[in-house]
């Protein structure tokens, strides 16, 4: 149970009913969907990126609670950041999920909630599916991202 | 919206089955996952193995390993013996008339590209069709794509209700002249509805085209009598009946297999080989190239006298008995609705839970040691038909109980609660 209440904490749940930016940015000058053909979620992630910074962005879509609080939680994060320091985010995220826990974890500030998933390794993939779809966008890839 | 399998008094000849006796069989059952002890409702997906079937593989590789039809040698008469006992106990087991009509292959999925390989690219043309149903596993629709792409050809789709059961007049109406082979699922390993395969195999010989059913769920869940039914071709996986993984079987009428094309080139598919023709070699070994799964088809005879042994009546009775009780039990749980509620079903329960998405309940659910299935199951039409991303699903095989139903009960009220 407790390695569950790891997994689901209130901050996710709270995240996974009620997502931030969850909508379509009108003026997005990127976009890219991210697709996990596995268990059918699906996020389309906007960005409008204004000189080399993401200046505004939103997702949606439909995925389980992980997948869903994690795109939620990351458009939080990201607002205002650069490229280069989004890619450098989704780096340490990604080793916090996964359990390589040996890199700075302070720039990832309420990520860390995302600890617990690192104990379930089939839900990394939830757990990074925007992510995915979100670095698709940065670089500018059309084509839908898959985590299979 | 209660589905009507058989009620528990109709489950009298499961009287002497009895279930914790059957699970002692079962090596893989005695295990805690999670330190829970290990539900296990992921039977559509593949079932576990009874010691028999773990032994016989054991034994032949132990004693009796060997190439089968070329070798003089002890070892090669007594593996050859043995893999052609397999294709008696299989004929028998489908009731085809002839055990030449038992063609040994890795599962359904290559007995359906079989015969679209063969019977198919010889037979469907541009302009051409081929119905299936809108309930059909991938194994059932890809393979028919493939055909229909190469070909010109165009794939129909009957439609189904949303009870999910297959509309029968729709489908009649779709056969034509341009109807070249219809191929549908016996049982949906998504919904459990069991088609009317008689009905439907009467209704497309009218218009003389041949009928492939996808047996997948249905043999080891009922007797399955090919000739009763009428089909044409029957495809089974043993995986999923108490067998090894990488065998199954498919079932041909002895005319249509002989006027088929082989699959697939190579050794023991050929009477005699120079380099300006080749003979074919006579059925069934016009379709079974190469050295076979020997192993594990004597594993598929193991299983298939395993199931003999029980009977599959019995099988069908118990498994009906836990399937109702589930049914009932799951429905009454406030949020929880059930996909898939024909009047004829079998062996599985989908679910979706109003807010909360089928892979948290999945998880949850692991960690109380339930291994259930969550996603779309190789059938994201039928996920589209109902316009739900997924769903989580129980499905049953013979040594499941009431009792796990009741863990499975508690475990949805869990991910209730830890989903708030």
């Amino acid at each position: 149970m407790s390695e569950l209440r790891e997994l689901y904490q209130e901050v996710i749940l709270e995240h996974s009913k009620k997502p931030r930016n969850y909508r379509a940015l009108e003026g997005a000058n990127h976009r890219a969907e991210g697709y996990n053909p596995l268990c059918g979620d699906h996020f389309t992630v906007y960005l409008d990126l204004k000189d080399g910074a993401i200046s505004d962005i939103g997702f949606q879509g439909s995925g389980c609670a992980i997948s869903k609080a994690s795109a939620s939680m990351m458009t939080q994060t990201l607002k205002g950041k650069t490229a280069a320091e989004a890619e450098s985010i989704f780096t340490r995220f990604h080793d916090l999920v996964t359990g390589q826990t040996t890199g700075n974890q302070e720039e990832l500030g309420k990520l860390a909630v995302f600890a617990g998933v690192s104990e379930f390794p089939l839900r990394v993939k939830c757990a990074t599916l925007a992510w995915h779809a979100l670095r698709a966008a940065l670089r500018g890839e059309e084509q839908a991202v898959s985590t299979e | 919206m209660s589905t009507v399998v058989k009620t528990p008094q109709e489950t009298h000849v499961a009287r002497g089955f009895d279930v914790q006796k059957v699970r002692k069989d079962f090596p893989v059952l005695n295990q805690k996952v999670h330190g829970k002890p290990l539900v296990y409702l992921d039977n559509a997906a593949t079932t576990q193995k009874p010691v028999r079937v773990i032994e016989a593989i054991e034994n032949y590789y132990r004693h009796d390993n060997s190439n089968i039809h070329r070798g003089v040698h002890a070892l090669s008469e007594r593996a050859t013996e043995a893999y052609e006992n397999v294709r008696i106990a299989a004929q028998k087991f489908l009731n085809a008339a002839d055990s030449k009509e038992i063609i040994f292959v890795r599962g359904t999925t290559e007995g359906i590209n079989l015969v679209a390989q063969t019977y198919g690219r010889k037979n469907v043309g541009a302009g051409d069709e081929v119905l299936i149903t809108a309930m059909e596993h991938h194994s059932n629709i890809v393979p028919w794509q493939l055909l229909c792409d190469e070909k010109g050809a165009k794939l129909k789709v009957a439609p189904i209700n949303d009870r999910g059961e297959l509309l029968l007049e729709e489908f009649e109406k779709l056969l034509g002249p341009k109807t070249k082979i219809v191929a549908v699922g016996h049982l949906s390993n998504a919904l459990g509805t069991i088609n009317p395969v008689r009905e439907i195999v009467r209704m497309a010989h009218a218009h003389k085209i041949p009928v492939l059913v996808d047996g997948a769920q249905a043999a080891p869940r009922m007797p399955v009598d090919v000739q009763e039914l009428d089909c044409d071709f029957y495809a089974i996986s043993g995986h999923k009946m108490y067998a090894p993984t990488g065998i199954g079987v498919l079932y041909g009428k002895t005319r249509l297999l002989e006027a088929m094309p082989p699959y697939q080139g190579g050794g023991d598919m050929i009477a005699s080989v120079t380099f300006d023709k080749t003979i074919y070699n006579r059925l069934p070994y016009k379709f079974e190239a190469g050295t076979p799964n020997i192993a594990d088809t004597i594993g598929l005879g193991a299983a298939i006298e395993y199931l003999n042994g029980l009977g599959m009546e019995r099988i069908e009775c118990h498994e009906a008995d836990v399937l109702t009780y589930a049914t009932r039990e799951v429905e009454a749980i406030p949020g929880v609705r059930i996909v898939g509620t024909a009047r004829e079903k079998a062996g599985v329960l989908s679910f979706v839970m109003d807010d909360i998405h089928p892979h948290d309940i999945g998880t949850i659910l692991d960690r109380e040691g339930i291994a259930v299935r969550t996603g779309h199951h190789c059938a994201q039409p039928v996920m589209q038909r109902f316009n739900i991303p997924a769903t989580a699903r129980a499905s049953f095989g013979l040594y499941n109980t009431r009792e796990e139903v009741d863990a499975l009960v508690a475990g949805i009220h869990k991910v209730r609660e830890v989903m708030g």
